[in-house]
């Protein structure tokens, strides 16, 4: 089937059933997407359909044809998004894991929301899991990501 | 005061060549370097990469490579340790790059022997043997500036990746060949604290630009070619076996390459995770259930708590309990208990094995490299040193990927073997959070007796629960009589118990059968809720502000008291809160460190959420400040989903937890305010990744007694 992924067409051999995430890493080699569930609970897998964050951990490869797919791998060309930037800055990351899944969440946010409140900032991200506890640091980055962009 | 190292005294070290034009040094413990030494310094071909053995690698190019002998796992080593060398090396901090060091002996933890990352012992351990590479680099550089410009090497000083002397000054990358060649000194002197440059200042990680493009390599994104992926069905219940299976189904699934059995159960190898995912649930596979299919959590509750009425054996004893407690005038009993937990590791366990022909190679993000390259080494029939470990990014760890068993590495290795090609096997989150390696359940029975001015005159505390080590290489070391040090720290060892003239520390340690593992703070996860919780009774009986009843036990312990104080002055105790707003303290010493929190709480409908944590941590000499604080916070959230969540059960021998939504963790929405201060000191560094944990679970334990009146003894806390 044809699938669209950071602007590129790409043809895959894989059962239409098969969840996105493991299409993406299997398939296209693109491990910036992260297996933590199975089951969208911790958001480890979110990447963007159309611009939307979605966690492609419970979504069949399938329903995604004809359809624009953007990972973690997709959203900066040469130099950083804004929000990766904000994540440095803010010095956000330990082990790291869950963090693609963070900025594709935050990513999303801000494109609807580019200066959003704490609350929408819980709202958007509390689906996303972060085991080393970054938490404080994510808030504080996203808010630094909103300064950066509108500057 | 200066600091001289004599290496010759106690270190060897080697400065091996490294390809025509870096410099590359490695140090090497006495009595296990021989073979290593003797190994890297065969000529290594110009164009290969330099002796693995090194600690860094200076290249003509100016980059300064600092190998890791620990892992990085989100505590921040790979820029701690580069922060020490740097401090000696006078390098261009923009300029440094990591890597984690291979499995080799020269990598051995300096205190354990072994090739290991944990304890919170990074930073103390490596704390002179990283200064010392850096050092040692920038003297030999300053000598082959000095040999070429033929000046006194002392006339010369290296500043941010140059040699300078007067007008004159050369880059560290085209000293490194004749530094080189250059014969190293066997002493250098290391600066004084007042000459720090980067010790003690707040600096960013080296790993956040790989980590926010998704580029940082884990365990479960090692790709080559032919590489399968595997998942393997294990038994329903501790100690199953397979009885028999049937495979037909799972063979012909498309994508799947073989179904093989190994000793831990039936692993499925297939093109992609996907297909060994469908191919395992096309098993059929009959199991020897054995005698693990009976466990129960509250059959096991209640034999703990019958345990709990005993003495058991000795850990710590002082007085005598009985006449003291016959003389108290206010006498206390309470039960504790604290159940199994799992790590949950936001990356589930996995680990890539490729054999060949004279050796085999690993991928993995391992705590436990030495024990691991072993234990495979054993599967396959070869030496350590034929299997070689490549070290990826941990997507957490917390003790989790530190196995004295050595497992998931060893089946993966059997899994190879067995299928004869290179094999990621990759536990699904179900296998990982039912795979056992929990943090033990815990049950502790305590009884006090006050004296008239309320404070403690006897102490009986009697703890039940798995010891971790028995069974491990680690017994010999650390089982003294029967006691397993890791199930009594942070108690046995109490100071509050230095005080009480009359106490008993006893401990009962029961068989279930269930594998059990250190879990970030390890015995201290369980003593210092149990602890702080009961101190807190004990303050409540005496009708005295808890924080002065600590002060008042802790007077003659000066750290503590200086953690306890910093908490509560930046916590404002004893100040007018917000309505239906309550304070916690609390506060223990675990890893060579000290934290007090002071928490923030409100109850409403029976929910307890957590507003604000204040946490003071005295951790000796600071490294870096930003990471210690990144450490405060994050014992801060795991702590808190243990407090809140936490809890592993059985139930006719299964595991009742299987993912996130039945064992949650905390979510962004939930977080508190955490601030954090950091009491500056000159003693030794202290532990950091692991001493944020123990407190908060007692600090919002102490609050939500303030708020409700209940003193909720029970982990996870529930209010109904």
């Amino acid at each position: 089937m044809k699938l669209r992924v950071n602007g590129q067409e790409h043809d895959v051999m894989a059962p239409g059933e098969t969840p996105l995430l493991w299409v993406l890493r299997d398939f296209l080699g693109l491990t910036g997407t992260k297996y933590g569930c199975g089951m969208a609970q911790c958001g480890a897998c979110t990447v963007h359909i159309d611009g939307q964050a979605v966690r492609s951990c419970v979504l069949p490869v399938g329903a995604v044809a004809g359809r624009s797919v953007t990972t973690i791998e997709g959203i900066s060309s040469g130099e950083l998004h804004p929000v990766q930037r904000a994540w440095i800055e803010t010095d956000v990351v330990q082990c790291g894991y869950c963090q693609p899944g963070q900025i594709m969440a935050a990513v999303a946010l801000l494109k609807v929301k580019p200066k959003p409140s704490d609350a929408e900032i819980d709202a958007a991200l509390c689906g996303n899991l972060c085991r080393c506890g970054t938490y404080q640091r994510i808030r504080a980055a996203v808010r630094r990501a909103s300064e950066i962009a509108g500057a | 005061m200066d600091v001289f190292k004599d290496f010759s005294r106690r270190q060897l070290f080697k400065v091996s060549a490294g390809g025509a034009a870096s410099l590359v040094i490695g140090f090497y413990l006495p009595g296990r370097s021989i073979l290593a030494l003797a190994q890297e310094t065969a000529a290594p071909a110009p164009a290969k990469l330099p002796s693995p053995n090194a600690f860094l690698r200076i290249g003509a190019d100016e980059s300064v490579t600092v190998l890791l002998a620990h892992s990085e796992m989100g505590q921040g080593i790979w820029t701690t340790l580069p922060i020490l060398i740097a401090e000696e090396l006078e390098c261009d901090w923009s300029k440094i790059r990591v890597e984690h060091a291979p499995a080799a002996p020269a990598y051995v933890h300096t205190a354990f022997g072994i090739q290991m990352t944990g304890g919170s012992t990074t930073t103390w351990s490596e704390f002179d043997r990283y200064r010392q590479v850096g050092a040692l680099a920038r003297e030999m550089l300053i000598r082959a500036a000095a040999a070429q410009w033929k000046v006194d090497p002392k006339s010369c000083r290296a500043e941010n990746g140059f040699v300078v002397c007067g007008g004159r000054k050369l880059s560290f990358g085209k000293l490194a060949a004749a530094a080189q060649s250059s014969t190293p000194p066997t002493r250098v002197k290391l600066k004084s604290s007042q000459e720090w440059k980067r010790i003690g200042k707040p600096t960013r990680r080296l790993d956040s630009r790989e980590k926010v493009t998704g580029r940082a390599e884990f365990g479960l994104d090692v790709r080559f070619p032919g590489l399968m992926t595997a998942v393997v069905a294990r038994p329903p219940v501790f100690g199953g076996k397979v009885k028999s299976f049937r495979a037909e189904k799972a063979r012909t699934a498309p994508g799947v390459k073989a179904v093989v059995e190994v000793p831990s159960g039936v692993a499925v190898v297939a093109e992609n995770f996907w297909a060994a995912k469908i191919g395992r649930d096309a098993l059929e596979i009959e199991w020897d259930l054995g005698p693990g299919s009976e466990l129960d959590t509250e059959k096991m509750r209640e034999e703990f708590r019958e345990l709990s009425r005993s003495p058991g054996l000795k850990a710590a004893a002082a007085g005598d309990v009985e006449a003291a407690m016959r003389r108290a005038e206010t006498k206390i009993e309470a039960e504790y208990e604290l159940p199994y937990l799992a790590h949950a590791t936001m990356e589930p366990l996995n680990c890539t094995v490729k054999p060949g022909s004279d050796g085999c190679e690993i991928w993995t993000g391992t705590q436990f490299q030495t024990g691991d390259q072993g234990a495979a080494a054993r599967v396959f029939g070869l030496k350590p040193e034929q299997v070689k470990i490549h070290t990826t990014f941990l997507g957490g760890g917390f003790g989790r990927r530190a196995t004295p068993s050595d497992h998931f590495v060893v089946e993966a290795a059997h899994v190879a073997k067995a299928a004869g090609m290179p094999v990621k096997v990759v536990w699904t989150r179900e296998d990982d959070m039912r795979g056992g390696y929990y943090r033990p359940m815990w049950m502790h029975r305590l009884n006090a007796g006050l004296g008239g001015d309320g404070m403690p005159i006897a102490w009986r505390q009697t703890i039940v629960g798995q010891s971790i080590l028995e069974g491990t290489p680690f017994a010999k070391m650390m089982i003294k009589e029967g006691v397993d040090g890791t199930s009594v720290e942070g108690a046995a060892d109490s100071p509050y118990l230095k005080g009480i003239p009359n106490h008993w520390v006893g401990l009962h340690s029961p068989k279930p059968g269930i594998p059990v593992l250190w879990w970030r703070s390890v015995g201290h996860s369980h003593t210092g809720f149990v602890i702080e919780s009961f101190v807190d009774e004990l303050a409540s009986a005496a009708r005295l502000d808890p924080l002065e009843y600590r002060r008042r036990l802790l007077k003659d312990h000066p750290r503590h008291l200086g953690v306890l104080n910093l908490a509560a002055e930046k916590g404002s105790w004893g100040t007018t809160l917000p309505k239906a707003r309550f304070r916690g303290i609390a506060v223990h010493e675990s890893f060579g460190s000290f934290v007090a929190q002071v928490a923030e709480v409100s109850v409403e409908n029976g929910r307890i959420r957590v507003h604000r944590v204040v946490c003071a941590v005295d951790c000796g000499i600071c490294v870096n400040p930003a990471g210690v604080a990144a450490q405060m916070e994050s014992g801060v959230v795991f702590g808190l989903s243990a407090a809140l969540y936490g809890e592993v059960r059985f139930k006719e021998g299964r595991v009742q937890q299987s993912n996130f939504h039945d064992y949650p963790l905390l979510r962004l929405h939930e977080m508190p305010r955490v601030e954090t201060h950091i009491v500056p000191s000159a003693e030794k560094p202290g532990g950091i990744g692991e001493t944020a944990v123990p407190p908060i679970a007692p600090a919002v334990a102490n609050a939500v007694f303030a708020a409700t009146g209940k003193r909720l003894r029970r982990l996870p806390l529930r209010l109904a």
